[in-house]
């Protein structure tokens, strides 16, 4: 699958639970909401091979 | 997941309140949440004249476009700090919102008024950038407020805005600060218009939910100079609390909400700018020290967009 994060896009051979894809990147569901092919889904969905991911970070401020 | 209203398919799980919900239940949840801090905290009436501070992100294109689906009538206000690409995407997102909500928006050049981006400006008065624009985005909002007879001026701030803000002024005592927060400031007549804040009590996630699930477009980017800034390393600490034990952020805005109506402190006295009538602490405000200081001679005028009005008539407008 095709992971966009942090302004790059990475490739993920495994297919894996939401949460499990947040661990592997390093961050927090607090922080990020995940969003596969054009759906926000749940830390529970589980992702598959061809699927298009857009983790988002939620967080901004200064 | 299931949601918990419908039992369809949740988008999101809120551990905050132990549920997850889809999104045509998320959207009800959030707008209903929104509805009710207006009317708890009294925010403002159906019928008042409104204008958001809008910056092209997601919690003031949310706080905008929630506002009009609630059926206040708002505006909107952005200060263009001059920050190239970054300002110019983010007026782009907030006028394609003015065209799909039919409003206002009201734009102010910082490039226009001191021949300078707000970098430039914040060396010459020798304040870190954040500083200068908090200080000018401040009088320009009221600004518009008092001039447009606006009679709230409402901004995004969030509930991770508030708890960061009140962790940091906690940690380090600022008395004069720590028990001002409120989702409602009230106006001084005729000088200081009422600020309101109805996310006050709406989680950044939550607001970035709402946007995404709303299909609000709105800049990603982070503002350039905001890298460094303090309330991002407290919110990364409260949201380390947060995912171990959920709802925590809530439990700390609320409960400062309860005790601050017990623990007023006493006001510095203010005077009023003789030039402009703001709000400040000797003869002359910031602001006009610092138009005299880089000798501003257009002073503040403000552009115009007409978001979904035909074509020859959304033009800037001065």
């Amino acid at each position: 699958m095709k992971v966009e994060f942090d302004g790059m896009t990475h490739e993920v051979d495994k297919s894996m639970e939401v949460s499990r894809l947040l661990q592997q990147f390093s961050v927090s569901r607090e922080t990020h909401l995940v969003v596969v092919n054009d759906r926000l889904v749940t830390e529970d969905h589980r992702l598959k091979k061809d699927d298009h991911v857009r983790l988002i970070r939620v967080v901004s401020g200064g | 997941m299931k949601c918990r209203v419908c039992g369809g398919e949740a988008c999101i799980s809120l551990r905050a309140y132990n549920t997850a919900l889809c999104r045509d239940d998320f959207i009800s949840f959030l707008e209903k949440r929104v509805s009710a801090t207006i009317q708890k905290y009294r925010l403002f009436e159906k019928d008042e004249p409104l204008v958001v501070a809008v910056s092209g992100g997601k919690d003031s294109l949310s706080v905008w476009h929630l506002l009009s689906k609630l059926d206040y009538k708002a505006d909107g206000v952005y200060v263009d700090l001059g920050i190239g690409d970054y300002s110019e995407v983010s007026l782009a997102k907030i006028k394609q919102m003015a065209d799909r909500l039919e409003r206002t928006v009201h734009v102010l050049h910082v490039r226009d008024i001191f021949e300078k981006g707000i970098d430039e400006v914040a060396r010459v008065i020798r304040r870190v950038p954040c500083s200068a624009c908090g200080m000018i985005k401040r009088y320009v909002m009221n600004r518009i407020c008092v001039d447009k007879g606006y009679t709230a001026l409402v901004t995004g701030h969030n509930l991770d805005d508030e708890a960061a803000a009140l962790f940091g002024n906690v940690l380090y005592w600022k008395d004069e600060y720590l028990w001002k927060k409120s989702p409602l400031l009230e106006a001084k007549e005729g000088h200081l218009s009422r600020k309101v804040k109805p996310l006050f009590l709406c989680s950044e996630r939550e607001m970035a939910a709402y946007a995404v699930l709303s299909g609000i477009d709105y800049i990603y980017d982070e503002c350039p100079f905001s890298r460094n800034a303090k309330s991002l390393e407290y919110k990364a600490i409260l949201n380390k609390l947060e995912g171990e034990s959920p709802g925590t952020k809530l439990q700390f805005v609320k409960g400062y909400l309860r005790k601050v109506k017990i623990s007023p402190v006493e006001p510095r006295e203010l005077s009023y700018c003789g030039t402009c009538g703001y709000p400040c602490y000797g003869d002359k405000c910031n602001m006009c020290r610092l138009l005299e200081r880089l000798k501003s001679v257009k002073g503040m005028e403000f552009a115009e967009y007409n978001g979904g009005c035909p074509d020859e008539s959304k033009a800037m407008m001065t």
